[in-house]
Formats: structure tokens, C-alpha cells, sequence
């Protein structure tokens, strides 16, 4: 463990930029936190911090000059290593029929400052569904890999936050090649540093920073510890996934589909949601193009089929949602689909709680429309 | 050669009865072939029979106005139950499609013995009832049209 | 990239009108590729600038460097393929999908049910039976369709009809005086077949047809792990990656199209799943 005390934290993001890295992290912008890049410890959120609850979100002035003083907003790191437009081919009519010529896949060197523990276990999770499997995303890998990760660890939760029920958080615990934890002692600001990986630790020799007392150790320990205790939500995982499997017909899904709105920002918010469509788009001079774009399992459309759509009413498109991110997910990855962030609760505009409607289901167990 | 009795008993609908009540229903069945062409019955013909098929193709039809099969009846079924409920009257053309060998029951004789013996009644309802009960299932099935294009391109 | 993104560049060598709205068509690739597939898969068609559809195999995967698929004109994408001219290219991704386990019928019954459409990816389970006729027990196609004119493959259907190696019933929900065959539904061929316990089936077709025939074989005393199905759902991606086609836990570009009973059960009778 090394301290990088406040005054010397832009010489880790110099040290980054010096290895070819193009730095992304938080920036409050547009009355939220949004990912964008960045190279100044200064474009930071410097002293902001959020009031998240069920439908709601703002930005709100700490009292101090916390530079990650917030939980999160509603973008994720999915954004850039998934992105929500991606054109796959480009292809031309020719004499002979057509001529399809592969989209390349090259990326920049991304360093991303400042990921939670939740989206550390939520990039772990993307890294399942597109490369661990048999026909791995070619654009998803080149957008990944050497993608650098300073991680922090939480000092502050958010009102919808429950890693600690999903046991992805506060603390990162793999996956970064350097981990903070920001510390605010009366007139003092540093960081604990953790290396996570050798690549770290050689960014870190760039930087000005000296080896942890024992009682630094001790404090950053507490700071998470305190996150830990301050959850805003929290979620009972024992036998989750069977609970769900033997409860397609409970009278909570009508429920809830009459609040939702099935407008599918959960899924647009969600860490891990990765369902895309496919568009072809052509114009008059016969060029045609494939994108894969995000699509909502919440659409009519996502079940199309050719006598109709599968999943016409909205409790149906609800279940589906719930069910593969705390049920189907396991079967599929061998993993949750959620990592507990809360943005699903936050920013669903008729609130509607993932936690909550996983309790009901649970207290009335077994009951069917 | 077998009695009607005996007959009666690899019917698949018949399967189970007492020999008593095979006995009292063979006393009104007899044996009848029916060559390719014949009609069974007509539409609006009174319901005084039905047959067990034990060998032969039967179509049903109708004309609306062209002539439309609205089902198939071979070796194994029963054809006709509207002898056993009111008003007794044929609702389809039954048209040999390939000669018939059959045992024809008379309807009038079977519903005396009905109303003598309930226990008899009430098997023969069972039995009918579970014939009907197939052919509605057919029925409905056919009636979703599931084969047809999907309900976007009609 | 892999193949699995790009369409490969394929050539129309012959297409034929099945019924009123489906179509079979013959392709050939233009590079020069190896082409197989195994019964029940499927492939992501392209007609350029129209979209892609997935499209069961519905040739003989005897016949090396030919692809054959049979498409129901039903939208904008698929009125494109079945469009397509002899000498036109289309774009194939695949095969995809795990198909008929075909080699597990050796040595048994296989009774192949099919309703509608759902005979073309059935076809090439009859083409690798017949090619190799001694390996299996009774072969038997029982086939249900709208009315005569609407059933695919009706030449063929002939030919296998006059065999004595195969067992063909053919049964269709309306028919005019001028047809000879069954009226009525597809279970009743399947009560009648006199199927015995060890057999193997083979299900495709609309989805009611099949809860009901999966029914009928399962009283016709076969055994659950022994009745497969093949499932449609909205394949985009066709590799497990776009979500489209999901159904309970699996994928079904992926898992499926082609599950067992055993497998499908759980799942089979969830509405809207």
C-alpha cells in the first residue's frame, strides 16, 4: 500500500497520458456524472456529490473538496467497451451481387479513473458474455483489452446502492491495475493506493507517493467499512434464482407492469444489460451498412417473431428483465446479472425497485395470478 | 364369425363395457358395407344411426356452396352422435370416400333402451361425450388456423 | 472479425414456388468454401439492402456445395429472398444451432412430425434417414398442413408416399371434395400410428401444433428425452451475443433451435416467456 497525497494526483494522470493512455473518468456535466475524457484532476467533481433515491437524482455540494465524493451516475463503463452504436460492416452493390467489407475494430488506449467495485464486478460480467463464450465480440475485445483500471473504493453510498447484498462492493477486489481509496483527514487529502497488478505498480514508480502507515491502512479500512454499513437498499440472494424460477405466474408481475412504463431506461442504465439489435440501413446508391445498436428487452419488438411478438404485455417484458438479470443470468454465465448499483432503481422514472419487487415475490412465495 | 358383441368390443370408444351392455347395444347394431360414392347420410336427415368404422374412409362435408371436407373419419371411429341428442337431426354429408365396412347402430332402438337403463345411458353419454369432446379439440385447433400466414401479412 | 459477423457471398443456382407464398431456393457459395450443416440448423439469410432473416437448412446435407433453404414470404426481408432470381446473390452467416440429434434414432423408430413450414428443416432429417435406411427402424413422416395446395414438397411427398421403406400420413385442417387424404389435426395421425415406446421423434411446427403432438407422442408411451422440437424465436445475432432469442435461461440461436422434451418441458408452457 502507498499514500498519493491530493497535490500530487494529477502526476498520476501524467503518468498515464506518458504511457499512451487516454484518461475517462467522472465529470458532472448536464446535472449528473457522466464518464468522458479527461487529463486534470481539476475536471473532476471536485467537492459534488449525489442524492440518489427511487426516480430520483441531483447533484448536490459537498462540503469539502472530494474529488470522487459521489456513488455513481446513470452512464457505466458498458458505454465505452459496448457502445450503444457500432457499425459492424460496410457493404456495395456491384455488378455482380455486393461486396461486404468488415468494419475495423481498433480502439484507443483507455485508462479508466475511478471505477466502483459494483462496475468492476459489472466489466467482469460484460467480459462473460462477449469473450468467454464460443463466438467472442472481436470489437468488444479490442475495445477491452489494455484498457488500464485505476479503481476506487466506495467512500460514499448511494441512496439506491446495495453491493453489499450482491457482494460486489464497496471494496474492488480484482480486475484494477491501481485501487484508491479517497481519504479526508482534517486538513489532509490522499489516497491509499493499492496495486493490482505489475502494470500498476510501474505507473506508480512515475508517481510521487510513500509507503502506508499501518494507521493509514487502518483509516481506508474504515472509510469502506462505513460505506459498507450505509447501503441504501438491500437485496436477499439466498435461492434467488429458484425463488424466480418458480414464480412465473406471480399476481407481483401484474402489479408492477401496471406502474411500469416499459420505456427501458433500466436497461439502458444497467452495468450489464448487453442486448443489441441489428440494422441494416441502405441508401439509393446502393451502399449498405450493418450497425449493432443497444436495444430493451422492454420493446414489442425485441420478441418479434413471425407470427407476433412473444412477449406482448408488459409484465411479460418486466419478468423477462428481472428474471435474466437475478435468474437466467446464473444459467447462462454462471453469474448474477446484477451487481447491485441501484441505477435501475434511481432512474427508473416511476421508481420501481428491483429490490423491492424481489421481496415481495419472496414474502408471498408461491402465490399465482 | 363374430357377433356384434364381440365386434363391438375392438371399438376403441366401446372398450370397457360390461358384456351386458354390449349385449344390448349389439341388439341393434347390424353389419353394413358401403360401397365408394354413397352417401351415409345427408344434412338434415333425421339422426336415427351411427356407425363404428372398422374399415373405409368417411368425409364429412358441407356446401358453402362448394363442397368443403370438414373432416376425415376412418377405421377405429365413430361416425355420427346426433342421434343421442335432440333434435336428432344430421348436420354434415358423410360421403364414402373408400368402401366402408361398418357396424350401423339404430339410434331409435338404442335410445329406448337408454331411458329403460340409465346405467346404459350414462355409459353411452360418457362415451359420446368424449367423442364430441376430440372432435371440438380438432375443431378449435383448426379454427386457429395455425398453419395460416401470420395475423401481420393477412 | 469472424465469419460470424460477415454474410458470405452465395449465388441462387435454382428456386422453385413450394405454395403460394414459399419459396425453396438452391444456393451456391461464390468463394469457394466448404458448405455443411447438420439437419435442424439454420442460417442468417441476406438479401442486400433488404435485412437478414434466419432460415432453416431444408436440403440434404449429403449434397455437399449446396445450400437449400425454403422461405414463407411473410415480410419485407423474407418477400426479398423469396424474390431473388436464379443468378442473384444472397448473404449467408452459418449454420448456426444445434440441430436433430439424428445419429441417436439409430437403431429405432423415428417418427418425423411435422405442421406448415416446420417440413423444411424435417426434410433433411428424411434425406439422412433414407440415405442410410437400414440403420433405423420404421420411418415415419406425419405431416399436417392448411390445405392441400399449402403442404411443401408435395413431389416428393408423392415419391415417399408410393415407397415402402417410409410411411407417409398426410393430414390437412380443410380440404375440397377433389382430396383424398385426412381432414383433421396432426395428433390424430400421431394416436393412430401405432408408435411403439423405444421410438424417436422429430417435431416442427407452429407452436400449438406442437404442445399437441408433444402430447400424443408422450401418450403414444414415447419417452420425453426421446421427443425433440425445434423452437423460433427472433434470432438477430445467431452466436448467444444480441438477447433476442432468449426463452428462460437459454438461447435458442445457440442451445437450440432443437431441444428435447426433457428440456423444453419447464419451459414449454411459461406464457410470453
Amino acid at each position: 500500500m502507498r499514500t498519493l497525497e491530493r497535490d500530487s494526483f494529477d502526476r498520476l494522470l501524467e503518468a498515464l497520458e506518458a504511457r499512451g493512455y487516454q484518461i475517462v473518468g467522472p465529470k458532472a456535466r448536464g446535472g449528473a456524472i457522466a464518464y468522458e475524457p479527461l487529463s486534470r484532476s481539476t475536471e473532476l467533481p471536485v467537492g459534488i456529490t449525489e442524492e440518489q433515491e427511487g426516480g430520483t437524482y441531483r447533484l448536490r455540494d459537498r462540503n469539502d473538496q472530494a474529488l470522487f465524493g459521489f456513488a455513481n451516475g446513470p452512464q457505466s463503463w458498458k458505454r465505452l467497451l459496448h457502445p450503444p452504436r457500432v457499425r459492424v460492416w460496410r457493404g456495395q452493390r456491384n455488378s455482380d451481387g455486393f461486396e461486404i467489407e468488415p468494419e475495423p475494430t481498433d480502439s484507443p488506449k483507455w485508462a479508466f479513473l475511478g471505477v466502483r467495485s459494483c462496475d468492476l464486478h459489472a466489466i467482469r460480467t460484460l467480459d462473460r458474455t462477449m469473450l468467454e463464450v464460443e463466438h467472442p465480440d472481436p470489437g468488444y475485445r479490442a475495445r477491452r483489452e489494455d484498457t488500464f483500471i485505476v479503481a476506487l473504493n466506495c467512500g460514499t453510498a448511494g441512496g439506491t446502492c446495495f453491493c453489499v447484498s450482491m457482494e460486489t462492493g464497496p471494496k474492488a477486489t480484482f480486475g484494477f491495475d491501481l485501487a484508491l481509496t479517497e481519504m479526508l483527514e482534517g486538513d489532509r487529502h490522499y489516497f491509499l493506493v493499492e496495486e493490482g497488478t505489475d502494470l500498476g505498480g510501474e505507473v506508480l514508480a512515475d508517481v510521487p507517493t510513500a509507503e502506508a502507515t499501518e494507521s493509514e491502512c487502518e483509516s481506508a479500512h474504515r472509510v469502506v467499512e462505513r460505506t459498507a454499513a450505509s447501503m441504501g437498499r438491500e437485496m436477499e440472494t439466498d435461492g434467488l434464482k429458484e425463488l424466480l424460477y418458480r414464480n412465473y405466474e406471480h399476481p407481483r408481475w401484474d402489479e408492477v407492469s401496471e406502474r411500469c412504463l416499459t420505456c427501458g431506461n433500466c436497461t439502458m442504465v444497467c452495468p450489464t444489460c448487453f442486448c443489441t439489435d441489428v440494422e441494416d440501413v441502405t441508401d439509393l446508391e446502393g451502399n449498405a451498412e450493418r450497425w449493432q445498436r443497444w436495444d430493451s428487452c422492454f420493446t414489442v419488438d425485441f420478441s418479434h417473431t413471425a407470427g407476433g411478438s412473444v412477449r406482448g404485455s408488459g409484465r411479460s417484458r418486466y419478468r423477462q428483465w428481472m428474471t435474466h438479470k437475478l435468474a437466467t443470468w446464473f444459467d447462462q454465465f454462471g453469474t448474477s446479472g446484477c451487481v447491485g448499483c441501484g441505477r435501475c432503481i434511481t432512474w427508473c422514472p416511476v421508481a420501481i425497485d428491483i429490490t423491492e419487487e424481489a421481496a415481495a415475490i419472496r414474502a408471498t412465495d408461491g402465490e399465482r395470478r | 364369425m363374430k357377433t356384434l358383441a364381440e365386434l363391438l368390443s375392438e371399438v376403441p370408444a366401446f372398450v370397457g363395457l360390461t358384456e351386458g351392455h354390449r349385449e344390448l347395444i349389439g341388439g341393434c347394431g347390424r353389419n353394413v358395407i358401403l360401397p365408394r360414392g354413397d352417401y351415409v347420410f345427408r344434412e338434415g336427415d333425421p339422426a336415427n344411426a351411427f356407425y363404428a368404422i372398422r374399415r373405409g374412409d368417411v368425409a364429412l362435408e358441407l356446401g358453402a356452396p362448394a363442397t368443403l371436407v370438414i373432416e376425415t373419419l376412418h377405421a377405429g371411429d365413430v361416425l355420427g352422435w346426433s342421434w343421442l341428442f335432440p333434435p336428432y337431426r344430421v348436420r354434415y354429408d358423410a360421403r364414402v370416400t373408400d368402401d366402408v365396412h361398418a357396424i350401423a347402430f339404430d339410434g331409435a332402438c338404442l335410445r329406448e333402451k337408454c331411458d329403460a337403463d340409465h346405467d346404459l345411458g350414462y355409459e353411452l353419454m360418457r362415451r359420446f361425450a368424449q367423442i364430441i369432446t376430440a372432435r371440438l379439440q380438432s375443431t378449435r385447433l383448426r379454427l386457429l388456423d395455425v398453419y395460416g400466414p401470420p395475423a401481420a401479412v393477412r | 472479425m469472424t465469419i460470424t459477423d460477415i454474410p458470405e457471398r452465395y449465388r441462387v443456382s435454382s428456386t422453385r414456388r413450394e405454395t403460394e407464398d414459399t419459396w425453396t431456393l438452391e444456393l451456391e457459395p461464390v468463394a469457394t468454401r466448404e458448405v455443411g450443416f447438420a439437419p435442424g440448423q439454420f442460417t442468417m439469410l441476406y438479401a442486400f439492402g433488404a435485412g437478414e432473416v434466419p432460415i432453416s437448412v431444408s436440403g440434404d446435407p449429403g449434397r455437399h456445395g449446396t445450400l437449400v433453404h425454403t422461405v414463407r414470404a411473410v415480410g419485407a426481408t423474407t418477400r426479398a429472398v423469396c424474390a431473388a432470381a436464379e443468378g442473384q446473390e444472397l448473404g449467408v452467416r452459418g449454420p448456426f444451432g444445434r440441430g436433430w440429434p439424428v445419429a441417436d434414432a439409430e437403431g429405432q423408430d423415428l417418427v418425423v412430425v411435422a405442421g406448415g413450414v416446420g417440413l423444411a428443416p424435417l426434410r433433411s432429417v428424411l434425406y439422412t434417414a433414407l440415405a442410410d435406411r437400414e440403420r433405423y427402424g420404421r420411418l415415419v413422416l406425419l405431416y399436417g398442413g392448411r390445405t392441400p395446395d399449402q403442404l411443401l414438397f408435395r413431389d416428393e411427398l408423392v415419391e415417399w408416399s408410393g415407397r415402402d421403406d417410409i410411411e407417409v400420413s398426410l393430414i390437412v385442417d380443410a380440404a375440397d371434395e377433389d382430396w383424398h387424404g385426412r381432414v383433421g389435426v396432426v395428433p390424430a395421425l400421431v394416436e393412430r400410428a401405432g408408435l411403439a415406446g423405444g421410438a424417436v421423434a422429430m417435431v416442427c411446427g407452429p407452436e400449438v401444433m406442437m404442445r399437441y403432438a408433444v402430447e400424443a407422442l408422450l401418450d403414444a408411451g414415447l419417452a420425453p428425452d426421446r421427443v425433440h422440437l425445434s423452437m423460433e424465436r427472433n434470432m438477430k445475432c445467431a452466436v448467444g451475443h444480441c438477447g433476442h432469442c432468449q426463452w428462460g435461461p437459454s438461447f435458442v440461436c445457440r442451445d437450440g433451435p432443437v431441444y428435447s422434451w426433457s428440456e423444453a418441458e419447464r419451459w414449454f408452457g411459461i406464457r410470453e416467456l
